[in-house]
């Protein structure tokens, strides 16, 4: 780490992170490197299992690293957790409020916890309800919320100390579909005003929606890393082309390819074909008359342009639902 | 929308700084929750201490029933001597129970309050025992409430003969505070929620009961297995019964356990829940 205050400075910096279970087989994360610069959203993106809390975890001082090391904001986490603490916010998958306080005493107390003083406390809880709609329930127990409100709530409690990083482990997970938005909505507020933010998601939509960089990973690998147009780039393919017949997908995918030419990638999902394609003119047409060529009909036909799930799947060769 | 302060880049605190405003934040709240809700603390704290000196010292000498040796007034009297203080010592033990225990189990396993707690810039243990000082706190406020309530329910003549030792008091109150509101951080940490009905009835149950509430440690010393006083022995691995004794010399004339065993072994006791206590919290937050 330089000490140079420029807005591609790395703020977390990790070397081999691994973590090893007691018991387990194999690594829950192995041999980790990744760089989150300043003031973008990080994407951890992956299945169930990938990982990616357990990284979050090392990161935010909860879980102890089996080898490697992780700097946050210039701060070793194994070595100094108490001073790395002061620069982190935690928002975790489940609702953490406090139920015995209400909604105003949750951020007030959050303020007193990392040493702002009293006033500024008081000042603080109010302006952050104001901000995040939540006023009206300022005096109200935390059963009260929705479970929107409950997240919006964590989200500002998180950042009430001004946290170098935030970190946020599934923001979105079992929310509706209303209250996601307005959670994506709220990130991409908070990080236009500098904020850096890190995610775990196996949403890819969230990942490509919001994350200026993603990492996927899976099995505690990390599998590739960049923007979500530089990942979709990388496989090769603008058209994804996904085709039920009456027939058997591997002649399906012979009679295309004598049509089109030979593909980018395919695979067979559900019994229907999934083509990669890239540089074809009149795509669709072929296709289709390729399949009446071969005395198929066709069920089902689906043309799409690639998305970070296609990489995944490009990169794995399962969906990141499938775990 | 307000401009907030620039976001931190760097630790402006040192480890020690932000730690005790950390430890002193987490007592401020644990203490607010307890004013918000004194109604209900001085309710579940007097209620046992009620009912037992109810039922020992008032409805038990006006039907008649022999009580600690005898029915005449002199020798119920000195049972509530024997009495009152142990239902001090026994609320102690409550409120580590109840403020500690309890609260604790609920926070790891239903609301997973636990998991933001510990992201407060302290050393993890110090969060457990920012609620052992609180529930120690909690259970000096209990001694405070019951002794008056213990020692003016009564039938007339049915009497405490109290006898006031300063020095024992301001020392072996908090101390049984905290070795009790310690022993609530062991339990806290080792039974799930579920399982709160097992530890009431294995745990809280039995060193109630072998805890000397109810009869001196050295009256126990008739009850023998060829000449040896095994109840008066087994006993001794209870700590209530050191915090009961201790009391007894506290507040009465009543004989004890002398109290150059009471303090060291309740220290021990101290220190061993906090280290068995310490290292649960700490097992199951940091993985």
């Amino acid at each position: 780490m330089t000490g140079s205050d420029t807005i591609t400075e790395a703020i977390i910096e990790t070397v081999a992170l691994t973590k090893r279970y007691p018991g387990m087989d194999v690594p829950a994360v192995d041999q980790l490197n990744l760089s989150v610069q300043r003031g973008e959203i990080f994407g951890l993106l992956g299945p169930n299992g990938a990982g990616k809390t357990t990284t979050a975890g090392m990161l935010t001082t909860r879980v102890l690293p089996s080898g490697g090391s992780a700097i946050v904001a210039g701060i070793d986490v194994v070595a100094n957790p108490t001073l790395a603490k002061q620069l982190i916010g935690v928002v975790s998958q489940q609702n953490t409020l406090d139920r015995q306080l209400t909604v105003w005493e949750n951020l007030y107390f959050h303020g007193r916890l990392f040493g702002i003083s009293k006033a500024e406390s008081r000042q603080t809880a109010t302006d952050l309800l104001d901000r995040f709609q939540l006023a009206r329930w300022a005096n109200a127990s935390v059963y009260a919320l929705s479970g929107g409100m409950a997240q919006r709530l964590m989200v500002a409690r998180a950042i009430f100390h001004r946290p170098a990083v935030l970190f946020l482990d599934e923001p979105t997970a079992g929310l509706d579909p209303q209250s996601r938005l307005a959670l994506w909505e709220l990130m991409g507020e908070l990080n236009a005003q500098g904020q850096t933010i890190v995610l775990t998601t196996h949403y890819m939509e969230e990942a490509e929606q919001l994350c200026d960089r993603v990492a996927i990973i899976d099995h505690g690998h990390l599998l590739t890393i960049g923007t979500p147009e530089e990942l979709t780039r990388s496989i090769r393919a603008d058209t994804v082309v996904t085709v039920r017949s009456s027939g058997d997908p591997t002649a399906l995918l012979a009679a295309i390819e004598a049509s089109i030419g030979p593909v980018e990638r395919s695979r067979t999902t559900d019994g229907a074909l999934e083509i990669y394609v890239a540089g074809v003119d009149r795509l669709v047409p072929r296709i289709v008359e390729a399949v009446d060529v071969a005395g198929l009909e066709i069920a089902d036909l689906q043309v799409t342009v690639p998305t970070l799930e296609s990489v995944f799947i490009a990169l794995t060769g399962k969906e990141l639902r499938d775990e | 929308m307000t401009t907030l302060e620039p976001i931190a880049i760097h630790p402006t605190r040192s480890v020690s700084a932000s730690s005790m405003a950390a430890l002193r934040a987490l007592i401020a709240r644990d203490l607010l929750v307890v004013k918000k809700s004194f109604g209900e603390f001085v309710a579940r704290t007097v209620v046992q201490p009620f009912l037992l000196c109810f039922v020992f010292l008032f409805v038990f000498p006006k039907i008649g029933q022999s009580i600690g040796g005898g029915t005449s007034a002199s020798a119920q009297s000195s049972f509530a001597t024997i009495l009152v203080p142990a239902v001090v010592g026994l609320s102690i033990l409550f409120q580590g129970v109840q403020s500690v225990a309890l609260q604790m189990s609920q926070e790891f396993g239903f609301t997973r309050e636990i998991e933001d707690r510990v992201q407060a810039p302290c050393p993890i243990w110090l969060v457990a025992m920012a609620r052992v000082f609180s529930g120690a706190a909690q259970g000096l406020i209990s001694a405070i409430i019951v002794l008056p309530i213990a020692s003016v329910i009564h039938a007339p003549g049915v009497q405490a003969h109290f006898s006031f030792h300063w020095v024992i008091i301001v020392t072996l109150v908090p101390l049984a505070s905290i070795t009790m509101a310690s022993l609530g951080l062991v339990l806290g940490t080792t039974f799930e929620p579920r399982n709160i009905g097992l530890m009431f009835g294995f745990i809280i149950l039995p060193v109630t009961f072998l805890g000397g509430t109810y009869y001196l440690w050295e009256s126990l010393a008739p009850i023998t297995i060829q000449g040896v006083p095994w109840l008066q022995i087994l006993v001794l691995i209870n700590p209530l019964i050191y915090v009961n004794e201790g009391m007894r010399a506290a507040f009465t004339m009543a004989p004890h356990m002398h109290l150059y065993v009471v303090y060291p072994v309740l220290l021990a006791f101290m220190a061993g829940f906090l280290a068995l206590g310490l290292r649960n919290f700490k097992r199951r937050v940091v993985s």
